[in-house]
C-alpha cells in the first residue's frame, strides 16, 4: 500500500476542470482537493456532472480545460497501469454477460500489478482473498456473476477495486439499487476502508456520515465543506428545488435532514 | 507449470489424431501405416518403402491441406476469441470487420478484371481487398464516435461488409461467365484444395504468431470483462490494446481468408462453445480455441471430401452446416442459465 503519511500533498486534486461535449458544458472550472485518508461525498441532482467528475478524475474522459493531479503527478501524462496501481474506480453500472466468478472477478482487480511474464503469486492470491473479507463476500467466492444479487455485485465491484491496492478509490453512487440493509452496511464498509475515498451519493442524509462533501450544480463546485455547513436548508433550496431542515434524532441525538417540495 | 503438462501432451495428440484421420481419409483412404511411413521418409528419409503416387498424394496434397485446415481454424478462432472479448458481443467473429467481403472483393477484381496484371493472384487481391476493407471500417468508426465505441466499430463492420458485398456482386453480375461465376463461388464458400507447402509455411506461423501475440495480452482480454471503461480502470490503454489487438485479428483473418477463402462459423462457434466449457480466463481459453478450431475444420474437411463420393464441397458449407445448429444450441443454453 502506498504510504501518504510522509506526503502532505492531496492524493488527488484538480483545478479549473471542465469537459464540453457538443457545446455543452457538463463540468466546469472545478477545483477540488481531496485530503488524504478522508471520505469526500459528492452530491447533486441529477444530471449535475457527479459521474462526469468522477470519470474525469479516474482518467477515463479527457478534460477539455484543466488538469487532475494524482499523488502531485498530472494525471494525462501518466500511463493508465500506473494510475491503477494508485486509484481505483468503482463504475455505477458495470455488468457481463460472462460466466465469470465472483474469486475470478475480484483477480481482476490485480492487473495492473501482473504483466504477460509475471505469473499470478500466492500474495495476489491473499490479496484478493482480503479483498473480498473486506467487503464480506468471501463465502460468495464460488458463485458466478449472473447469480448474484444487485447487492452482491455491487459488493464484488469494491472488492475488486480494493484489490487493486489502491490509495484513492472512487465510488459511483455505490448505494444504487441495494435495499437500505445493504445500503447502510455498504457505505459502512467503504467509510471503515483505509484509503482515501471519493464517493457519488444520491441519499444527502447518507452523504451527512461523509467527512466532507462537494456539492455540485449544472457541472459547477457550488460548495465544499463539513457536511452540515454545506447541506444549508438555503443550499438545499437553491440546488435540488426542495425545502429542508434539520431533525434531531432523540434516539441518539444525529441530525437528519427532512425534505419537502417546494 | 507442471500442471499444465498433461493438458498439452492431450492437446498435442488429439491434434496429431486428427491430422493422422485428415491425412488417412480421402476419395483414396491410405491406411494409417502407409501415412506414417511416407511422412518418416520425409522428415528424417527414414527409406521406407512406399509407392510414390502415395507419397505424392500424402506428403503433396493431404498433408498440406490437413495443416493448412489446422491453422486456419487455430487462427480463426483466437481470432474470434479476441474480438467477443474486445467488443463484448457474442455475436462478433473474424469477418464482422468487413474482411470476408473486402477479399471477396478483392478477389473478384483480379480474377474478372484482371487487376494487378500477372503480379496478383487471386489470394493476393483478397489479402489487399480484406485489409482495404478493415482499413475503411477501421476510419468510419473512428469518425463516427469520440471513442470509437463498440457499437460504432460493429455497425461499421456492417457497413463496410454490405458494401463490398454489393461491389462483387456487381462486379460478378458486369463480367462474370456462368463458369467464372461458379468457380468464385467455390472460392467464397472456403476451398482448401489449392493449398500446397507455400500456403503452408504462410498460414502456420501466421496462425502460431497471432495465438501467441493474444497469449501476451491475455490479461489485457480478461481485463475488458466488464467492458472497456472497466479495462481502463485496471490499467490498460484501452485504444492502444484494441487497436494492436483488432488489427493483428485483421492480419490474420485476411492471410486465412486469402488462402481459403471465406470459411464462416469457426471463429463465431468454437469460442463460444470453449468459454461454455472452460469459463472466461483467457489463459486457457485461447489455446483452447486454438485447438479446438484446428480440430473443428480438420474434421470439417474430411467431411467435404467424403460426404458425396467423387466430389469436394466447399468446406465452409459443412462448417456452417454443423456450425449453425451448434451455434443456435449454445444460444439455447446461455438463455436457460442467464
Amino acid at each position: 500500500m502506498t504510504n501518504l503519511n510522509t506526503v502532505n500533498l492531496a492524493p488527488l486534486s484538480c483545478r479549473g476542470l471542465g469537459l464540453r461535449l457538443g457545446g455543452n458544458d457538463l463540468l466546469e472550472a472545478v477545483e477540488l482537493e481531496v485530503i488524504a485518508g478522508e471520505t469526500l461525498g459528492v452530491v447533486g441532482p441529477n444530471g449535475s456532472g457527479k459521474s462526469t467528475l468522477l470519470k474525469l478524475l479516474a482518467g477515463l474522459l479527457k478534460p477539455s480545460s484543466g488538469e487532475v493531479q494524482l499523488l502531485g503527478q498530472p494525471l494525462a501524462r501518466m500511463p493508465r497501469r500506473q494510475i491503477a496501481q494508485v486509484l481505483a474506480l468503482v463504475e455505477q453500472q458495470a455488468d457481463t454477460s460472462d460466466a465469470i466468478s465472483v474469486y475470478d472477478a475480484v483477480a481482476l482487480g490485480r492487473t495492473p500489478w501482473l504483466s504477460a511474464l509475471a505469473p499470478y503469486s500466492p500474495e495476489d492470491r491473499r490479496i484478493v482473498e482480503q479483498a473480498l473479507t473486506d467487503l464480506d463476500a468471501l463465502h460468495l467466492r464460488q458463485r458466478l456473476w449472473h447469480s448474484l444479487s444487485g447487492g452482491e455485485r455491487q459488493r464484488v465491484h469494491i472488492a475488486r477495486a480494493l484489490a487493486q491496492r489502491p490509495s484513492v478509490l472512487l465510488l459511483d453512487e455505490p448505494t444504487n439499487h441495494l435495499d437500505i440493509q445493504h445500503q447502510l452496511s455498504l457505505l459502512q464498509q467503504v467509510q471503515a476502508l483505509p484509503v482515501t475515498t471519493l464517493v457519488a451519493l444520491h441519499d444527502l442524509n447518507q452523504a451527512l456520515t461523509c467527512d466532507r462533501l462537494a456539492v455540485l450544480d449544472q457541472g459547477r463546485l457550488v460548495a465544499l465543506g463539513k457536511p452540515h455547513e454545506v447541506l444549508t436548508p438555503e443550499r438545499l433550496l437553491c440546488t435540488f428545488g426542495v425545502h429542508a431542515h434539520y431533525l434531531t434524532d432523540p434516539y441518539d441525538g444525529a441530525r437528519i435532514l427532512r425534505f419537502r417540495a417546494p | 507449470m507442471m500442471r499444465l503438462l498433461p493438458y498439452c501432451a492431450a492437446a498435442l495428440l488429439a491434434l496429431l489424431g486428427a491430422m493422422l484421420a485428415g491425412i488417412a481419409i480421402g476419395e483414396t483412404p491410405v491406411a494409417p501405416s502407409v501415412v506414417l511411413r511416407v511422412l518418416a521418409n520425409n522428415l528424417w528419409d527414414a527409406g521406407y518403402p512406399v509407392d510414390p503416387i502415395d507419397a505424392g498424394i500424402i506428403w503433396n496434397y493431404r498433408l498440406t491441406r490437413t495443416l493448412v485446415a489446422a491453422a486456419c481454424g487455430a487462427g480463426l478462432a483466437t481470432c474470434g476469441v479476441i474480438l467477443q472479448a474486445l467488443l463484448r458481443n457474442p455475436l462478433a467473429e473474424p469477418y464482422l470487420l468487413g474482411l470476408s467481403a473486402g477479399a471477396s472483393t478483392g478477389a473478384v477484381a483480379v480474377a474478372l478484371l484482371g487487376l494487378g496484371g500477372a503480379a496478383l493472384s487471386m489470394s493476393g487481391g483478397a489479402f489487399i481487398g480484406a485489409l482495404a476493407a478493415f482499413g475503411l471500417v477501421l476510419l468510419l468508426s473512428r469518425a463516427s464516435g469520440a471513442g470509437g465505441g463498440n457499437a460504432q466499430v460493429i455497425l461499421a463492420g456492417i457497413a463496410g461488409s454490405q458494401l463490398f458485398s454489393a461491389l462483387t456482386a456487381f462486379l460478378i453480375t458486369k463480367s462474370a461467365t456462368a463458369e467464372q461465376a461458379r468457380g468464385i463461388l467455390f472460392w467464397l464458400l472456403g476451398n482448401l484444395s489449392g493449398v500446397r507447402w507455400p500456403s503452408v509455411w504462410l498460414a502456420v506461423p501466421v496462425a502460431l504468431l497471432g495465438l501467441a501475440v493474444c497469449l501476451w495480452h491475455r490479461r489485457t482480454l480478461d481485463a475488458f470483462t466488464f467492458g472497456a471503461d472497466s479495462a481502463a480502470s485496471l490499467g490498460i490503454p484501452v485504444r492502444r490494446s484494441q487497436l494492436l489487438l483488432i488489427s493483428c485479428a485483421a492480419l490474420v483473418t485476411a492471410v486465412m481468408v486469402s488462402i481459403v477463402g471465406a470459411i464462416g462459423f469457426v471463429g463465431l462457434v468454437i469460442p463460444h462453445a470453449l468459454r461454455l466449457l472452460l469459463g472466461t480466463g483467457h489463459s486457457r481459453l485461447l489455446p483452447a480455441s486454438a485447438l479446438g478450431g484446428a480440430l473443428f475444420l480438420i474434421s470439417a474437411d474430411i467431411l467435404s471430401r467424403t460426404l458425396i463420393p467423387g466430389q469436394v464441397i466447399p468446406v465452409g458449407v459443412v462448417t456452417a452446416l454443423i456450425g449453425a445448429p451448434l451455434f443456435a444450441l449454445i444460444l439455447v443454453s446461455r438463455r436457460g442459465r442467464a
